[in-house]
C-alpha cells in the first residue's frame, strides 16, 4: 500500500479535524459502555456536572461551583482525549479504505456461458457475479471479482491492491493463477472463474480491516480488558468506602468535614487505568495499521498477536535466504587442461543460455580471464538447449561439441564417446557439492574439461537477521529442495538453526506438526498450491500475493509485496502490539502512587490537617492538588497518543532484558513522572492565578 | 534494631529455611503418591481411612468435582462445629459446666474454624468445654489446614500436568495431608511443648492460693498442648486460652516461643519447595520462597524499628526508652517480658504474614507503624507465606497476574510455566484478588457507618478505626488475629466477620481450583529465550512489586485514616 499509505504525520490536520468531530460523537454512552474504564469516567463526569450545576443554582453545593465545574470539565476532557486517540487511529485506516474503495468502481463484467473464449457472453454488473461464474477479462478491463485464471495469460496491473506499479503475469495453471477484483488487465486476455461472492472479496476484507469497523477484540485484549475492569472495581471500592470512612473520621474527630463527592470522583478517575483504557483501542487499530503499511493483510487481529508468539520460523531457501539464482564463482580445470581453456569452453557453451546461471558463467569468464562475449550466431554455432531428457546444454561449433551439465549427465555423455571422467574431476565435483555449491561439468566431446562452481549467494545482511532472531528467541528452519549435503553447507553459511532438505509438502507438514507438538508456534510463508496444507497447519501463515488462490485461502495473512523476508517484520509488529499494551498498562498503574500522594492529603485537609506531611509535592492548595492530578491524568492521554500509534520500540534482545528495560522505563518512569507532572501543572495553575 | 534482635531474627530465618527444603521435598512425594519413609507406620492408617469412608484415592477428579468435594466437606465441618458449640452443655468433658454459645457466636466460630481463619470473638477458657475444644476446634484445625494443602496440590498438578482434564482426588489429598504431614509433625511438636511446660490435661480448672494476694485463684487448664501444636502448624492460630500464646500455659519459655514461631511458617515455606518439585523445576519454588522471605524481612524491619523506637508520648515524660543490658527499651506495652521486643515483633509479622493469627503480644498496644506492619501483611492477601496451601495458591494467583503484565511487556502471549494465561485465567485471578478486598473495605465501611458497628469501638478516633480495619482485614483474609480493643462478640460483628471469612476463603479457593482445571487442559509451550523466566531475581522483584502495589493502591486511603494519621498525630 505504499502508494496510498504515504507517511502521514500523526496529527495531520486533514485527519485531525474529522477525528475531533468523532471524539464528540463517541461520547454516546452506548459506545462508551464497551470500555468499562472510560464508561466509569463518563458517568463520573456527568455526575460532577450535575453537582456543579446544583452548586451554581442553589448556592449550597458541597464546594464552590467554580471548583466542581473545573474538575468536571477536565473529567470530560479525559473522555474526549481517549475518544480522540481512537478516532485518530481509525481516521488513518479510513483514509486508506477510501483509496481502496476507488478500486471498486462499478464494473461491467463479461460473463461467459461456458468457460471458453468463443462462448456466448452477457454483460452483468460485478456485484451480480457469484462463485463459480466464468468471466472474460480483456486488455484494459478491470477484473470484476476475485478468481482463478482458467485460461489465458496476461499482464495485470495490481497497483490498486499492492501499490506496486510494475505489472505482473497471471496465467492459468501453476502458482500464478489468482487474480484479485479491482486489478486491471493490461495486455492479452484471461478467462477467470470467480471464487468469491460479493462482499467476501479480498478488497472487501481489506476495507473492513483497515477501517477497523468490525474489529473484534483479540484474546489478549479481552484478557487485559478483564484485568482493567477488575482494577476499576478495586478503585471503585477504595473510593466509595472512603466516604463512610471520612464521615466516621469527621464524627469522632469532632471537627472537619467528610470528603466531598466531587473529590471522590476525581480520585476515582485518577486511579482507574484511564491512560491504558483510553488508548487501548487506538493501540489495537494502529497495530493493524502498521501491518497494512508493511503491505501485509492480516485476516484477523488474532493472527497478528500470534505472530508475536512465534518461536519457529520456516523460511524457504530460495528467495528468502539466498538470492533467487546460483552464480558461477570458479572454474576447476581437469588435469592437463588450462583454466583459461576451460573458461573459454564454458563461456561458449553458455553463450545462448539465457538463464541467470548461464549469464553468470559468461560474466565470470570475462571477469577472470578477459574472454569477451561472442555472438553465437556470428560464430555459426548451433545451440543445444537444455532439456529435461538430456539435462545438458551447449553448442556445436567448428566440429567441437561443447556441453555443460550435471555430473551424472555429462559422465554418461563422455562415456558414450569413449572417454571417462578423471578422478580429479570427480573429486572437484564432490568438494564443490559438499561446500553447498552446485558443480557443472564441462565436456568437449569425449573429454571432460573441468568443473564450474555455481554457488548460492546469500542475501545481504541475512546472517545478521538470523542472529537477531536468535536473540529474540526465534528458531529459524531453512526449507530447501537441495540434497542434505548442500543444504547443510548453506544452512551453516547463513547461520540458520536447522534445515529441512529435499523438502516435500508432506515433509513440511510433518515438520510443522512436530514442532507444534513440542509446544512451539510455527510461522511460514508459501505461495504454491502444494504449500496450502502446511500453511493451514502453521500458526502464522503468510501467503504471497502472487501465489495461488488455494495458498491465499490457507494462510492467515497475505503479503502484498510477496517478499518472504517479511515474516520477520510481521513478528516484530506482533510483539510491538503486545508490548505497547503491557508497557502502557504498567505506566498507568504506576502513576496511581503519585496521585494518591496528591489527592489524599488534600481530601482530608479539613479533618486531619496533619496528613499534609504526605504531600511530598508541596502543592499550592488542596483544590489545586486535586485539579492538578485530574489535569495531569487527562493530558497524559494526549501526550501518549503518538506512542500508542507508533508502538513501543522493539529491540531484538531476550525476554528478560526486554522486561528489565521496559520495567525501568514504564514502571519506574510511571512511578516518577506524575510527581513531576502534577507539580508542573500545579505551578502553572498557581502562576496563572487560577487556584 | 539491637544486635540481640538481629541475631534472633537471623537464627530464626536460618532454621526455617533449612528445614523448609527437606520437608517440602517430602510433601511433594506425599502429593505425587510416591513412597515415603512414613509409609510403613502410617500406610495402614491411611488405607483404613479410605476403607471406612469408601474412598478410592486413585479416582481422578475434574476441577468441578474436586471443588464440589472441597465445599461439601467444609460445609459438613461447619455444621458439625455449629452443632457441638450449641449443644456443649449436654455433651461430655465439660467440667466447668459451661453453657451453650449464642447462635451468632456459634456461627462465627464454626465459619472461623472451617475456613482456617480461627478468628475468636470469645475467650476459650470461659466459653468452650474441653469437648468443644477438642472435637470441634482441634478437628477443624487439622482438616481445614489439610483442605488448603489439598487445593494447593491440585493447583500444582494443574500447572505441572502436560495435558488432561483432572487434578487429583480431594479425599486422597485431604487424608494424605493429615496423616503424613500434619499428624506426625503435631505429635512431635506437642511433646516438645509439653516438655516446656505447656499444659495437657482433662482435669478441671485448678484452684490455688495466689502468692501476692494470698487469696484463692482459679487457674484455667485443659488439653492445650495438642491443640497449640496444630494451631501453629496448620496456620490456624485459635488459642486455647483467650490471650493466646502470650499465656504462660500456652507458651511458657523462649524455646517454646521459638518452636511455635517456627511452626507458624514452616509448612507454608516448605510448600513452596513442594510446588517447585511438583512442577519439575525446583528453582520456581526457590523464587517464590525468596519473594516471601524478602517481604517478611521488610515488614519485620518496619515493625521492629517502630517498636524499638518506643512511644514519643512516654519519652516526653522522661521515660528512658533506650535498649540497655538491663532493659529492652522501646515500646514494651502489651508485650510479655519473657519474649521482649524482638520476639514479639517477629511473632507479630510471622503470624500475619502466614494466615495464622495467634499472638504472643497485644498488637493493639503496638506503635502505629508497628501495628501497620501486621495490618498490611494481612491486606496483601495473606500471600507472604500465608495459610498452609492457601498462601501459596494466593501467591500463584498473583504470579499469574505478574506474568500476564510481564508477558505483554516482552511482546508475547503471557504464559506461566508453559501454560498460556488467557481471558479465563485473568477472570479467575481477578475474582480471587477482588473478594478479600471487597470483604475488608465493605466490611469496615459497614461497621463505621452503622450504630451497631460503632458500638463495638472502644477507642473512637483513628485508633478505633484501625481496630475495625484490622478486624475486617483479619477475617477478610482468613488470618484470625485480633488487634483487640474491639467488642466483637455481638451479632453485628459475629455475622459480618463470619461472612467476610466465608467469602474470602471460598472466592479464592474455588477460582484457584478453576484455574487449575483450565491450566491442566492447556498444552505446555516450550520455553526459550523469548519466554520470560519465572525463577530469576527480576521475577521475584516483579512479583513483589505487583503484590505490594495492588495492596497499597487498594488500602492506602483506609490506612491513611488509621495507622498513618495516628502516627503523624503521635509525632505532630
Amino acid at each position: 500500500m505504499s502508494t496510498h499509505a504515504q507517511k502521514r504525520s500523526l496529527f495531520d490536520p486533514g485527519l485531525l479535524r474529522p477525528a475531533v468531530r468523532d471524539a464528540f460523537v463517541k461520547l454516546d454512552p452506548r459506545h462508551q459502555v464497551r470500555n468499562p474504564v472510560m464508561f466509569v469516567t463518563e458517568v463520573g463526569s456527568a455526575f460532577t456536572t450535575l453537582l456543579g450545576v446544583h452548586a451554581l443554582v442553589t448556592g449550597a453545593g458541597e464546594a464552590s461551583p467554580a471548583f466542581i465545574l473545573s474538575v468536571s470539565a477536565w473529567l470530560w476532557a479525559t473522555v474526549l482525549f481517549a475518544n480522540l486517540a481512537e478516532a485518530i487511529a481509525e481516521g488513518r485506516g479510513k483514509a486508506q479504505a477510501d483509496s481502496l474503495r476507488k478500486a471498486r468502481r462499478d464494473i461491467l463484467a463479461k460473463k461467459l456461458a461456458v468457460p471458453r473464449r468463443d462462448a456466448a457472453r452477457t454483460e452483468v454488473p460485478a456485484p451480480d457475479l457469484r462463485r463459480g461464474d466464468s468471466v472474460l477479462v480483456e486488455a484494459g478491463d478491470l477484473v470484476p471479482a476475485d478468481g482463478e485464471v482458467v485460461e489465458g495469460v496476461a499482464s495485470v496491473d495490481e497497483s490498486a491492491i499492492t501499490g506496486e506499479s510494475a505489472p505482473v503475469i497471471r496465467e492459468s495453471g501453476g502458482d500464478r493463477s489468482a487474480v484479485t477484483g479491482g486489478t486491471r488487465v493490461l495486455s492479452d486476455w484471461l478467462i477467470v472463474r470467480i471464487t468469491a461472492n460479493p462482499g467476501e472479496a479480498f478488497l472487501d476484507r481489506m476495507i473492513s480491516l483497515v477501517e477497523g469497523a468490525k474489529r473484534q477484540k483479540t484474546p489478549n485484549e479481552i484478557a487485559l480488558d478483564i484485568l482493567l475492569a477488575s482494577m476499576t472495581i478495586v478503585f471503585l471500592l477504595a473510593t466509595a468506602t472512603l466516604l463512610p470512612f471520612s464521615v466516621y473520621a469527621a464524627d469522632v474527630a469532632g471537627h472537619g468535614r467528610p470528603v466531598t463527592v466531587t473529590v471522590l470522583i476525581a480520585l476515582l478517575v485518577c486511579l482507574i487505568p484511564t491512560t491504558i483504557g483510553g488508548l487501548l483501542s487506538a493501540i489495537g487499530i494502529s497495530g493493524m495499521d502498521r501491518l497494512i503499511r508493511a503491505n501485509v493483510i492480516a485476516m484477523s487481529g488474532r493472527a497478528v498477536e500470534a505472530a508475536g508468539d512465534v518461536d519457529v520460523l520456516l523460511l524457504d531457501k530460495t528467495g528468502t535466504i539466498t538470492l533467487g539464482n546460483r552464480l558461477a564463482t570458479a572454474f576447476v580445470p581437469a588435469p592437463g587442461v588450462d583454466e583459461r581453456a576451460l573458461a573459454d569452453a564454458a563461456q561458449l557453451a553458455s553463450l545462448a543460455d539465457e538463464t541467470p546461471e548461464g549469464r553468470s558463467i559468461v560474466v565470470l569468464a570475462k571477469e577472470k580471464h578477459g574472454i569477451r562475449e561472442r555472438d553465437v550466431h556470428a560464430l555459426g554455432a548451433r545451440f543445444v538447449a537444455f532439456s529435461a531428457h538430456t539435462r545438458m546444454s551447449g553448442v556445436d561449433l567448428d566440429g567441437r561439441t561443447l556441453r555443460k551439465g550435471a555430473v551424472d549427465a555429462i559422465e554418461s555423455w563422455v562415456h558414450e564417446r569413449g572417454g571417462a571422467l578423471a578422478p580429479e574431476v570427480k573429486a572437484a565435483v564432490e568438494t564443490i557439492a559438499r561446500g553447498g555449491g552446485t558443480p557443472l561439468v564441462v565436456a568437449d566431446g569425449g573429454r571432460a574439461l573441468g568443473v564450474i562452481h555455481l554457488k548460492d549467494i546469500l542475501k545481504g545482511g541475512i546472517r545478521e537477521r538470523f542472529a537477531e532472531l536468535r536473540r529474540m528467541g526465534i528458531e529459524t528452519v531453512m526449507i530447501t529442495g537441495d540434497n542434505p549435503l548442500t543444504a547443510a553447507a548453506i544452512a551453516a553459511e547463513a547461520g540458520v538453526d536447522d534445515f529441512l532438505a529435499q523438502a516435500t509438502p508432506e515433509a513440511k507438514l510433518r515438520l510443522i506438526r512436530e514442532r507444534q507438538a513440542g509446544g512451539h508456534l510455527v510461522a511460514m510463508t508459501g505461495d504454491g498450491t502444494n504449500d496450502a496444507p502446511a500453511l493451514a497447519q502453521a500458526d502464522v501463515a503468510v501467503a504471497m500475493n502472487t501465489g495461488t488462490q488455494a495458498a491465499r485461502e490457507a494462510g492467515n495473512m497475505v503479503d502484498l509485496d510477496s517478499n518472504p523476508t517479511k515474516l520477520i517484520e510481521i513478528v516484530e509488529i506482533g510483539k510491538q502490539l503486545l508490548m505497547t499494551r503491557g508497557s502502557l498498562t504498567t505506566f498507568s498503574i504506576a502513576n496511581d502512587v503519585a496521585k494518591y500522594f496528591a489527592i489524599l492529603p488534600a481530601a482530608f485537609a479539613a479533618t486531619y490537617p496533619v496528613l499534609k506531611s504526605l504531600d511530598v509535592m508541596r502543592l499550592t492548595s488542596p483544590q489545586s492538588a486535586i485539579l492538578s492530578a485530574v489535569i495531569f491524568n487527562a493530558v497524559i492521554i494526549v501526550l501518549l497518543i503518538p506512542l500508542a500509534l507508533r508502538g513501543v520500540a522493539y529491540r531484538p534482545v531476550g525476554a528478560a532484558a526486554l522486561l528489565r528495560r521496559n520495567l525501568l522505563v514504564y514502571g519506574l518512569g510511571g512511578l516518577v513522572a506524575p510527581f513531576a507532572g502534577i507539580k508542573l501543572v500545579d505551578l502553572l495553575l498557581a502562576t496563572l492565578g487560577l487556584v | 534494631m539491637t544486635a540481640n534482635a538481629l541475631v534472633q531474627v537471623a537464627l530464626f530465618l536460618l532454621v526455617l529455611l533449612l528445614l523448609a527444603k527437606p520437608l517440602g521435598v517430602f510433601m511433594a512425594r506425599v502429593y505425587s503418591g510416591e513412597t515415603t519413609v512414613l509409609d510403613r507406620v502410617l500406610g495402614p492408617l491411611e488405607r483404613l481411612t479410605y476403607r471406612l469412608c469408601g474412598v478410592v484415592p486413585e479416582t481422578e477428579m475434574t476441577w468441578k468435582s474436586y471443588a464440589g468435594a472441597f465445599l461439601a466437606f467444609n460445609l459438613l465441618g461447619l455444621v458439625a462445629v455449629y452443632a457441638i458449640l450449641r449443644l456443649q452443655a449436654v455433651l461430655p468433658w465439660n467440667p466447668q459446666g459451661l453453657s451453650a454459645t449464642t447462635p451468632d457466636l456459634a456461627f462465627n466460630a464454626a465459619v472461623s474454624f472451617a475456613t482456617n481463619t480461627n478468628w475468636q470473638s470469645y475467650s476459650g477458657e470461659t466459653t468452650l468445654s474441653y469437648f468443644s475444644q477438642m472435637l470441634a476446634l482441634t478437628v477443624q484445625n487439622f482438616v481445614s489446614a489439610a483442605a488448603g494443602m489439598a487445593v494447593l496440590a491440585a493447583f500444582a498438578r494443574g500447572v505441572a500436568r502436560r495435558s488432561g482434564t483432572t487434578i487429583g482426588n480431594f479425599w486422597g489429598d485431604l487424608v494424605r495431608s493429615t496423616a503424613y504431614v500434619l499428624l506426625p509433625l503435631s505429635v512431635v511438636l506437642t511433646l516438645a511443648l509439653v516438655s516446656q511446660g505447656v499444659v495437657q490435661t482433662l482435669r478441671p480448672y485448678a484452684t490455688v492460693t495466689a502468692v501476692e494476694t494470698g487469696r484463692p485463684q482459679v487457674l484455667a487448664l485443659g488439653p492445650a498442648a495438642s491443640q497449640i501444636a496444630i494451631k501453629q502448624l496448620g496456620t490456624n492460630g485459635g488459642g486455647f486460652f483467650n490471650v493466646n500464646s502470650a499465656h504462660p500455659f500456652e507458651n511458657p519459655t523462649a524455646l517454646s516461643n521459638f518452636l511455635e514461631m517456627l511452626a507458624i511458617l514452616l509448612l507454608a515455606a516448605a510448600l513452596c519447595h513442594s510446588f517447585g518439585r511438583m512442577v519439575g523445576d525446583a528453582r520456581q519454588g526457590t523464587a517464590l520462597i525468596a519473594a516471601m522471605t524478602l517481604a517478611l524481612v521488610a515488614f519485620l524491619a518496619l515493625c521492629l524499628c517502630a517498636e524499638q523506637r518506643g512511644n514519643p508520648a512516654l519519652a516526653s515524660l522522661g521515660v528512658d526508652a533506650r535498649a540497655t543490658a538491663m532493659q529492652p527499651g522501646g515500646n514494651m506495652e502489651g508485650k510479655e517480658a519473657r519474649f521482649g521486643i524482638a520476639n514479639s515483633a517477629l511473632w507479630a509479622t510471622a503470624t500475619t504474614a502466614a494466615s495464622n493469627g495467634s499472638v504472643n503480644a497485644m498488637h493493639d498496644s503496638f506503635t502505629p507503624l508497628g501495628g501497620l506492619a501486621p495490618l498490611v501483611l494481612m491486606q496483601l492477601g495473606e500471600v507472604i507465606f500465608g495459610g498452609v496451601g492457601s498462601g501459596l495458591y494466593g501467591m500463584l494467583i498473583f504470579a499469574i497476574v505478574a506474568v500476564f503484565i510481564a508477558g505483554l511487556m516482552v511482546g508475547r502471549t503471557p504464559e506461566y510455566l508453559g501454560k498460556k494465561i488467557e481471558a479465563f485465567e485473568i477472570k479467575m485471578a481477578s475474582v480471587a484478588l477482588l473478594a478479600p478486598a471487597l470483604c475488608v473495605l465493605a466490611g469496615t465501611a459497614a461497621a463505621v457507618a452503622t450504630t451497631a458497628g460503632r458500638a463495638g469501638v472502644f477507642n473512637p478516633g483513628p485508633h478505633g478505626f484501625s481496630e475495625v480495619l484490622y478486624a475486617f482485614s483479619s477475617a477478610g483474609n482468613n488470618n484470625g488475629s485480633a488487634f483487640g480493643g474491639l467488642g466483637a462478640n455481638n451479632p453485628f460483628y459475629n455475622v459480618t466477620l463470619g461472612i467476610a471469612m466465608l467469602v474470602s476463603r471460598y472466592f479464592v479457593a474455588i477460582p484457584a481450583l478453576a484455574l487449575a482445571g483450565s491450566l491442566v487442559r492447556k498444552k505446555a509451550v516450550a520455553p526459550g529465550p523469548g519466554t520470560f523466566p519465572t525463577h530469576t531475581p527480576l521475577f521475584v522483584i516483579l512479583l513483589l512489586g505487583i503484590v505490594v502495589l495492588v495492596g497499597a493502591l487498594t488500602f492506602l486511603p483506609a490506612l491513611a485514616l488509621g495507622p498513618i494519621v495516628e502516627h503523624l498525630l503521635l509525632y505532630a
